[in-house]
């Protein structure tokens, strides 16, 4: 997917690579989703989306980056954030996105739980190349 | 070395009020640091107080739960209070309703809780 990055506003990249990165990667992204005027509960649904991820990156990919910023598109403004690695990949992606089901000590909730916390939600993943998550959340 | 939550002792009850950002090596050791305090203090009840925090995550949502089930294996309860609402809207579309863990809007709604569940305990 190719994400509508705001053009006066390049996105900022945050490496994943240990435990305090995912705190970094939550506060970066919530510095964004206030930027592009997000009410309140959509800025703490699409952070803790994020704050998912970055820990999926970091315990299941193996450590990876973060890039984040503002988007547009056909005028409307929101916030967008892709999370990389280098990692295994997922085998079956269906499975990873169900409810509950997870291949580590977790609650199943990452995946899943971070799609429904989004607007547009975007899983590419090839086994032992790695897996890129990208999600977005447009302002009212 | 990473930054350790304290917990307050206030008789019978210990009280963890939560205002950084959580690590999540910050969670786990809250976790055996309570475990060790219900049982070195005799504690009957604990508040975690959550009024500051901003997101709470699968990863914090699980640690709520799990303190809740380690204090009533040791003969303690647990009140969460001072949820924000965006995070309780949050929680539930992650899929995480925290079911066995008991809340209150405020602290002193969350020792209210507490002193009556410990008269109850007493009059049964």
């Amino acid at each position: 997917m190719t994400v509508p990055w705001a053009p006066e506003a390049p996105p900022q990249t945050q490496p994943i690579t240990q435990n305090d990165d995912v705190v970094r990667s939550r506060q970066q992204v919530r510095t964004f989703a206030q930027q592009c005027g997000l009410s309140l509960v959509e800025q703490t649904k699409f952070i803790t989306a994020a704050s998912e991820l970055a820990r999926n990156t970091l315990v299941y990919g193996g450590g990876g980056e973060m890039r984040a910023g503002l988007v547009e598109r056909h005028g409307r403004r929101g916030v967008a954030a892709v999370f990389a690695d280098s990692g295994p990949g997922i085998p079956d992606t269906d499975l990873a996105l169900t409810d509950g089901w997870t291949s580590g000590g977790g609650l199943g909730l990452g995946l899943s739980g971070a799609r429904r916390l989004v607007d547009e939600f975007f899983l590419d993943t090839e086994v032992d190349r790695g897996t890129t998550v990208t999600i977005v959340k447009w302002a009212r | 070395m990473t930054e350790r939550v304290p917990v307050l002792r206030i008789g019978d009850i210990l009280l963890v009020s939560i205002q950084v950002d959580l690590e999540d090596q910050t969670v786990l050791d809250l976790q055996e640091d309570l475990a060790d305090q219900i049982v070195a203090r005799s504690a009957r009840g604990v508040v975690i107080d959550i009024t500051a925090v901003e997101i709470v995550d699968s990863f914090v949502g699980r640690m709520l739960a799990t303190i809740a089930s380690i204090s009533r294996l040791l003969d303690a309860e647990t009140v969460v209070v001072g949820m924000r609402p965006a995070v309780a809207i949050t929680l539930v579309e992650l899929g995480l309703s925290l079911g066995g863990v008991r809340t209150a809007l405020d602290l002193e709604k969350g020792l209210a809780l507490l002193r009556r569940s410990a008269t109850g305990a007493e009059l049964t």
